[in-house]
């Protein structure tokens, strides 16, 4: 196995590592860092697909996962926070031993699902499509097990790099006018939330979802 | 020389140097800790010191105590001396190495705990009944864990014997495992449950409350607490080099070459130190947990493990 092949498996693994970090952190700050630390991984692994495959536009893209869901993200989410000021433990819907079991069961699945695909592919990437699918899967998981708006915006944005790495993965990125089209939509996306979480607390006086429902009774 | 002798003798003098060293580790994890927190700390040597105050002590036993009581402790000592002879620390291939598998070295640890629990029972006071009850909760949750652990390294080298695994991987040309990291991960969550240490349990403590293993070595004292408090500093010694020989085998002596094993026991002892310098930094940037949190610690430990063979069946070949 060449060593391009070695790094972007472990970046692949490292980013799934940090997805089931996510699944089971009740501090919203250690989430925020989390996802910071994800997007540094997932930047890191285009990188080395972009020097083995010699694709130019990964780079850019690489740079473009930087800036945004390195840096210019977590900093809204942690101004977010602070604004709002949630400091407390988020609860969630599961207790985490289930959530960690059902998402053991999930990883299951996905590479499952992947193995046949991964050995018809030739490229360098093949095998981190599994992963790639997993941590999706894994953010699906957090987005429907958290009560709270926040860590549900930030399963939303994890998934969103879980989808990048399958990309990357498939088909070594996509053009550089969707990727750009899709920075451009998460990032405006993140400001149109945070909008979200003032109106939500200001109509229900605060983050839980729960209260939505109550909309359609009427 | 003959080869047997050989042998014997390499055997010897590595385990006599693991089990005089052991205090010394602990006391640097202690020095780390105390350098961490602002405190001048007691001196790397005050292990050593304790331990020869309480050699020198007379042993006080309670009158119901059995000979159980009395002789649990070399028991327990004798597991983990035995632990450290299997574990390939300075160079691979010692004799003793194949007498027991990974799964072996699990039991034989497990063993030392049970006497140790036991012998807490035994004295029928509310704090080491408590005491072993906790720390059979822990163990029964870390036991699996640590088995998970060794799968990883297993499934890669295609043995279970510990000195073909730590061969296969420390000599084989270099080659990234991504499960390999997951086992670290989860193999440190289990390492710092095992020896007592910050998120579990706190090795300072002295509140009746939280303790777990101080709890059960409450009604100890003299010569006994002195084979107890060296067991321990060995167990802590004997996971780190685990984990050496596991995640980072680079340096560690072929078998037979006389040569080498100085340079590999000066490596040996320079990756014990920088791992309890780790072990005192991630004690000092967590706060214990709730007991009832501790399945949970272990439970993401378990599940890590697991992921890390999904991984390799994955990415593996």
């Amino acid at each position: 196995m060449p060593v391009t092949q070695q790094l972007i498996n472990l970046c692949a693994s490292l980013l799934l590592l940090i997805a089931f970090a996510m699944l089971t952190q009740r501090r919203l700050l250690s989430l925020i860092n989390l996802f910071a630390m994800q997007g540094a991984v997932l930047a890191a692994n285009t990188a080395v697909v972009a020097f083995s495959t010699g694709q130019e536009h990964l780079y850019w893209s690489a740079g473009l996962t930087i800036a945004l869901k390195v840096i210019a993200m977590p900093l809204i989410l942690h101004r977010l926070i602070d604004r709002l000021e949630l400091r407390t433990d988020q609860e969630t819907l599961i207790n985490i031993p289930s959530t960690l079991l059902l998402g053991i069961g999930l990883v299951v699945f996905a590479f499952n699902l992947a193995l046949p695909i991964s050995q018809l592919a030739g490229t360098i990437t093949r095998s981190s499509l599994g992963i790639a699918m997993a941590s999706v899967l894994l953010s699906f998981l957090m987005l429907i097990t958290r009560r709270k708006a926040v860590p549900q915006v930030i399963g939303f944005l994890s998934m969103e790099n879980g989808l990048f790495l399958a990309a990357t993965s498939a088909t070594y990125g996509m053009p550089m006018v969707v990727e750009l089209g899709i920075a451009l939509d998460v990032l405006v996306g993140t400001f149109i939330f945070g909008i979200f979480f003032f109106q939500i607390r200001e109509t229900f006086d605060s983050l839980d979802i729960h209260h939505l429902e109550k909309l359609k009774e009427r | 020389m003959s080869p047997l002798l050989q042998d014997s003798l390499q055997q010897a003098l590595e385990t006599v140097f693991m089990i005089l060293l052991a205090p010394l580790v602990l006391g640097w994890v202690n020095q780390c800790r105390a350098w961490l927190q602002n405190r001048r700390g007691p001196g790397l040597l005050q292990p050593y010191r304790v331990l020869r105050k309480l050699f020198n002590k007379e042993p006080v036993l309670a009158h119901r105590a059995s000979l159980l009581f009395r002789r649990a402790p070399y028991i327990q000592l004798g597991c983990i001396v035995l632990a450290a002879s299997i574990v390939p620390s300075i160079a691979t291939g010692a004799p003793l190495s194949p007498a027991a598998d990974v799964i072996a070295l699990v039991g034989l640890l497990a063993l030392a705990r049970v006497f140790l629990a036991l012998a807490a029972m035994d004295v029928g006071t509310a704090f080491g009944s408590m005491g072993a009850r906790r720390e059979m909760l822990i163990a029964g949750l870390a036991e699996p864990a640590l088995l998970m652990v060794f799968f990883t390294p297993a499934l890669i080298s295609g043995s279970t014997a510990f000195g073909v695994i730590v061969d296969r991987l420390a000599l084989a040309e270099f080659q990234i495992y991504p499960g390999l990291a997951f086992a670290a991960v989860a193999f440190l969550m289990v390492l710092l449950a095992e020896n007592a240490r910050i998120p579990i349990d706190n090795p300072s403590t002295h509140l009746e409350l939280t303790m777990i293993h101080e709890a059960m070595i409450l009604e100890y004292s003299g010569r006994h607490l002195a084979v107890i408090e060296w067991a321990h500093a060995l167990k802590l010694t004997v996971y780190l080099c685990i984990g050496i020989a596991l995640f980072v085998p680079w340096g560690i002596a072929p078998a037979g070459h006389w040569s080498v094993m100085p340079l590999a026991t000066l490596i040996l002892v320079g990756k014990l130190f920088a791992g309890g310098a780790a072990i005192a930094v991630l004690e000092t940037l967590s706060a214990k947990l709730r007991i009832f949190r501790a399945p949970e610690f272990l439970g993401t430990a378990f599940l890590l493990a697991v992921l890390a063979m999904l991984i390799h069946f994955l990415l593996g070949t």
